[in-house]
C-alpha cells in the first residue's frame, strides 16, 4: 500500500500550511475527487486507494480496518475486471457497510416494532460523559410516542446530580423513574425498576448506569452484578445491553467495547454526538469485531435528536465531508 | 492489540544493524511503523505524516552507535522529538495582578469540564486560595446541581442565578455577577464552568465568546477528552479561533487511551497542555508531563513503570554505598551477588527485561526462567568470603573447586569471572557518566547494558552475563 510511503520534505512553515490544507481536504467531497481519478481508467490506481485510506483514517476507522477495506476493494476490482466510476463508488460503500452487523429481529431498534418480551429491559452502559443519560431520555420519549409504556431506572447512584438529571429527562419525556438515594446500591435500584415495571405492566424499562472507564475492574464487576440481579427478576433480562460510544472517540472505543463485552455482553451500540464534525468511523471496526449492530445515533441535545441507525446513510456521511 | 512501538521498531530495523548509518532507504520501513503507531494512538492523519517527516530528517545521516541497537536509537530520536514537541516544562496558571483571578473553562459536551472545575477548586484551596465557582452551564439538566454537589465536597461556594426556582438561562450574566460577587466576598479566584458545546454550533460559540468579553478572564482553559480521535484537530482549532485560549486540559487519562490527541492539538494550536485529569476523585489532578505522554503515545509506558519499580525496590542508601564502591573499584563478587538478589526481588525477570526498550523484542519468545541467575549464584555461593572479596586470588585450583561445588564446568567459572571483570570496568565508566545521580537510574542502566550492550541475553546465545 502506498499511503504510508509518501514522505516529503518540509520546513516548519510549510508544514503548518500543509497541515491546514490537509485538514481542508477532508472537507471536500471524496466522491467528487474519486470521479476525477477514476474517469476513463479500468483499474483502481494507487492514488484512489491513497485517497480512500485518508478518508477512512481521518474518520477514525483505524489503520487495521482501513487496510482490510482497501484490500477488499482491490480484490473486488480485480475480480470484476472493469469497473466504472459509479460501480467503484457503490463497491466502496458496500464494502464498508457490509462490515457492520445488521440489526437482529429479536432486538428491534425501531421504536414502533413490537417487542419480544414484556417488560423489555434495556441496560445502558459506557464510559464517562458519552451521553448515556441523554440517550435514555430521547429513547424514552420515542418509545412513549410509539405508544409504549416506559419506566426508567436511576441506577447511576454515584455521580453528583445524576439522579436529578435523569429525573429532568423523564419529566420531559413524560415517563416515571424508579430511584433511590444518591449512594444507594445500583443493583438494588435496577432490581426495583424491573420489578416496578413488571407490576405496572410496562412495556420497556431503561436502566441508566454510572459512567465508568472500562479499565476499572471493580466498577466493571459492579456492572456485571447490576446485570445479574435483573435477570433474577425477569428471565433473560436485560434483553438489550446498549453500549454508548461518543463519535469523537478514537481507537480507544475498541478497548471500551472489548471490556464492556467481557463484563456485560454488549448487544447493541449507540453512537452519540454525530452533530459535530467527528465521523465516528471506529464503530465500523467495533461492530465487525464484536458482532454487534449499531442501533441509534445521537445528533443533538434535544428530545428528538435521536435516529435509528442507517448503515448506508452513515457511510455516505463519512464521505460527504463537512458541509457548513 | 497495541504492540509497543519499540518492539515494532526492533523488527523493522533488523536490517539496519551493521549498516553504520541511518539512511533514507533503511529508515523508510521504520518511519512507516512509527506513523502507524501514531495513527493507532489517534494522532491526526496529517499530523502523523508531518511528524514522521520531521523525525526522518533528524535521523537520516545519524551514525548508528555501537552501544545501542538502531531501534533503540531511533526510538530515542522519536521519543525526544515528541517530548520536545509536547512542551518541555510544566506551565502554571497566570494569576491576576489584582484579584480575583478569573478562569474560564470551555470544551465539548462530556469532556469533563465540571469535574475538572471542582478539582481545580480543590487544588486552589490546598494552596491557600479562596475560589468561587460560577455555574454558567445553564442548559444541561442538573448541571448546576452537579457543580453545587461537587463544590460542597471541597467547601467552595457556587454562584448561580435562579428566579422562581428555575435557572435563568443567561450564562453571561452568571459569569459577570460571579466576578462581582467574588470581589464583594473577597474570593481571590473565580472559575467559570460553562456548558459543553459543539465547535460548529455558532450560537453557543458566540455565547462563550460573549462570556470572555464580559469578564476578560486571566486564563481560558480548553478541556478535552484524552480518548478523542481524529476530530481533535478541528475542535481544538475552532475553539482557539473563537477564544484564543491559554492552555489545554487533558481528561480521563486514567483509562488506557494512548492519547494521540495531545500531539494533534499541540500541532494545530501552539498552546501548552497545563493539566491532566486522572480520575473521578477530586484530587485526581496532576500537572502535565510531556515525557510520560510521549511514552504513552508511543506505547512505551512500560519504560516508566520499569524505572518506577526499579526505584521502589532499590534502597537509596544501598545505592549510594554501591556507587561509592564502584567508583573506588571496591565492587566485588559479594556485591554482585547482593545486586542479583535485589534485581530478582523486582519481579519476574522476563517482565523486567521486556520493559527495557530494545530488549523487549529479543526476550519475548525466549523462555527466560526466573532462575536465570541461578548458575551465577551457585558459583558465587561456592566461593569463600575471601574469594568473593578478592576475585584476583581465584587460581586454577580454586576455580576447579568452585566448578565442582556449583555443578558447573571450569569453563563456566572462567567465563563468569572474565565477565565480572568486564562489567566492573563498564560500571566504572558508567559511574563517571552518571555522576552523583540517583541510585535507581544506575540500576536501570546496568540492566540496560547487561542486555543491549553486553552482547547477549539470558538464553540468547553468546556470552551474556545472566545466561552463562
Ligand atoms: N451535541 C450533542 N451532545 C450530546 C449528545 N448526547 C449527549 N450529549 C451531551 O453530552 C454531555 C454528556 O451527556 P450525558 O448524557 O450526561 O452523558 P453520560 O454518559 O450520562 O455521562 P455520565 O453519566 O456522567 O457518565 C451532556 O452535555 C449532553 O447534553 C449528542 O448526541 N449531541
Ligand atoms: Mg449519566
Amino acid at each position: 500500500m502506498g499511503i504510508f510511503d509518501r514522505f516529503t520534505r518540509t520546513n516548519d512553515e510549510q508544514e503548518q500550511k500543509k497541515l491546514e490544507e490537509g485538514l481542508e481536504k477532508t472537507r471536500t467531497s471524496f466522491f467528487g475527487k474519486l470521479d476525477r481519478l477514476v474517469r476513463g481508467k479500468d483499474n483502481v490506481d494507487a492514488e484512489v486507494l491513497d485517497e480512500l485510506e485518508e478518508v477512512l483514517v481521518t474518520s477514525d476507522v483505524g489503520v487495521d480496518t482501513t487496510l482490510d477495506i482497501i484490500q477488499h476493494v482491490e480484490e473486488r476490482v480485480a475480480q470484476d475486471q472493469y469497473v466504472s466510476t459509479q460501480e467503484l463508488n457503490r463497491l466502496i460503500r458496500d464494502e464498508i457497510a457490509k462490515l457492520m452487523l445488521e440489526d437482529a429481529p429479536e432486538r428491534p431498534a425501531d421504536f414502533d416494532a413490537p417487542l419480544p418480551d414484556k417488560p423489555y429491559v434495556i441496560m445502558v452502559v459506557g464510559v464517562n460523559g458519552v451521553g448515556k443519560t441523554t440517550t435514555i431520555g430521547k429513547m424514552a420519549y420515542r418509545y412513549k410516542q410509539a405508544g409504549k409504556k416506559v419506566v426508567l431506572g436511576a441506577a447511576d447512584t454515584f455521580r453528583a446530580a445524576a439522579i436529578e438529571q435523569l429525573d429532568i429527562w423523564a419529566e420531559r419525556a413524560g415517563v416515571p423513574v424508579v430511584k433511590q438515594k444518591h449512594g444507594a446500591d445500583p443493583a438494588a435500584v435496577a432490581f426495583d425498576a424491573v420489578e416496578s415495571a413488571e407490576s405496572q405492566g410496562a412495556d420497556v424499562v431503561i436502566i441508566d448506569t454510572a459512567g465508568r472507564l472500562h479499565t476499572k475492574g471493580g466498577l466493571m464487576e459492579e456492572l456485571a452484578k447490576i446485570k445479574r440481579v435483573m435477570g433474577k427478576k425477569v428471565t433473560a433480562a436485560p434483553h438489550e445491553v446498549l453500549l454508548v460510544l461518543d463519535a469523537s472517540t478514537g481507537q480507544n472505543a475498541i478497548r471500551q467495547a472489548e471490556e464492556f463485552t467481557n463484563s456485560v455482553d454488549v448487544t447493541g451500540l449507540a453512537l452519540t454526538k454525530l452533530d459535530g464534525t467527528a465521523k465516528g468511523g471506529v464503530v465500523i471496526g467495533v461492530s465487525h469485531e464484536f458482532q454487534v449492530p449499531v442501533k441509534y445515533i445521537g445528533v443533538g441535545e434535544d428530545l428528538d435528536d435521536l435516529q435509528v441507525f442507517d448503515r448506508k446513510g452513515f457511510v455516505e456521511a463519512m464521505f460527504e465531508g463537512v458541509e457548513r | 492489540m497495541f504492540e509497543s512501538l519499540s518492539e515494532k521498531l526492533e523488527g523493522a530495523l533488523q536490517s539496519i544493524s551493521g549498516q553504520g548509518r541511518i539512511n533514507e532507504l533503511n529508515v523508510a520501513e521504520t518511519m512507516r511503523e512509527i506513523r502507524r503507531a501514531l495513527l493507532n494512538a489517534d494522532v491526526n492523519y496529517q499530523v502523523a505524516k508531518d511528524f514522521t517527516n520531521r523525525v526522518k530528517e533528524k535521523a537520516t545521516g545519524e551514525e548508528v552507535l555501537t552501544s545501542v541497537t538502531p531501534g533503540q536509537q531511533l526510538t530515542k530520536i522519536v521519543y525526544d522529538e515528541l517530548t520536545h514537541f509536547l512542551g518541555e516544562e510544566h506551565e502554571d496558571i497566570e494569576y491576576a495582578n489584582e484579584p480575583p483571578t478569573v478562569i474560564l473553562i470551555a470544551g465539548l459536551q462530556g469532556s469533563g469540564k465540571t469535574t475538572f472545575t471542582a478539582k481545580l477548586a480543590k487544588h486552589f484551596v490546598k494552596e491557600g486560595h479562596a475560589p468561587l465557582l460560577a455555574a454558567a452551564d445553564v442548559y444541561r439538566p442538573a448541571a448546576v446541581d452537579q457543580l453545587q454537589k461537587l463544590a460542597s465536597q471541597v467547601s467552595v461556594p457556587v454562584y448561580s442565578v435562579e428566579e422562581n426556582g428555575t435557572i435563568v438561562q443567561d450564562a453571561v450574566r452568571v459569569a459577570e455577577e460571579a466576578v462581582a460577587e467574588a470581589r464583594r466576598t473577597a474570593r481571590d479566584i473565580v472559575i467559570i464552568d460553562t456548558a459543553g458545546r459543539m465547535h460548529i454550533d455558532e450560537r453557543m460559540m458566540q455565547e462563550v465568546a460573549d462570556i470572555k468579553s464580559a469578564v476578560d478572564p486571566n486564563e481560558i482553559l480548553f478541556v478535552v477528552d484524552s480518548m478523542t480521535g481524529q476530530d481533535a484537530v478541528n475542535t481544538a482549532k475552532e475553539f482557539n479561533e473563537q477564544l484564543d485560549y491559554d492552555g489545554v486540559v487533558l481528561t480521563k487519562l486514567d483509562g488506557d487511551t494512548r492519547g494521540g490527541a495531545a500531539l494533534s492539538i499541540r500541532s494545530v494550536v501552539n498552546k501548552p497542555i497545563k493539566f491532566a485529569s486522572t480520575g473521578e476523585k477530586l484530587d485526581a489532578l496532576t500537572p502535565f508531563y510531556p515525557d510520560r505522554m510521549a511514552q504513552r503515545i508511543l506505547g512505551m509506558g512500560d519504560v516508566v513503570s520499569f524505572v518506577e519499580r526499579a526505584q521502589e525496590q532499590y534502597d537509596q542508601k544501598q545505592a549510594k554505598k554501591l556507587q561509592r564502591k564502584i567508583r573506588s573499584q571496591d565492587f566485588d563478587l559479594q556485591d554482585f551477588y547482593d545486586q542479583l538478589q535485589r534485581i530478582k526481588k523486582m519481579g519476574p525477570l522476563q517482565d523486567l527485561l521486556g520493559m527495557i526498550p530494545g530488549v523487549g523484542n529479543q526476550v519475548k519468545d525466549l523462555d527466560v526462567d526466573d532462575d536465570a541467575f541461578r548458575h551465577i549464584e551457585a558459583m558465587i555461593l561456592s566461593m569463600t568470603p575471601e574469594e568473593r572479596a578478592n576475585p584476583q586470588i581465584l587460581n586454577g585450583t580454586r576455580r576447579r573447586r568452585i566448578a565442582k561445588g556449583s555443578g558447573m564446568r571450569v569453563r563456566d567459572v572462567n567465563q563468569m569471572i572474565k565477565q565480572f571483570r568486564d562489567m566492573k570496568k563498564m560500571m566504572k565508566k558508567m559511574s563517571g557518566l552518571t555522576g552523583s545521580g540517583q541510585g535507581g537510574m544506575d540500576l536501570q542502566k546496568l540492566m540496560d547494558r547487561m542486555g543491549g550492550g553486553g552482547g547477549g541475553l539470558p538464553g540468547g546465545g553468546g556470552g551474556g552475563l545472566p545466561g552463562m
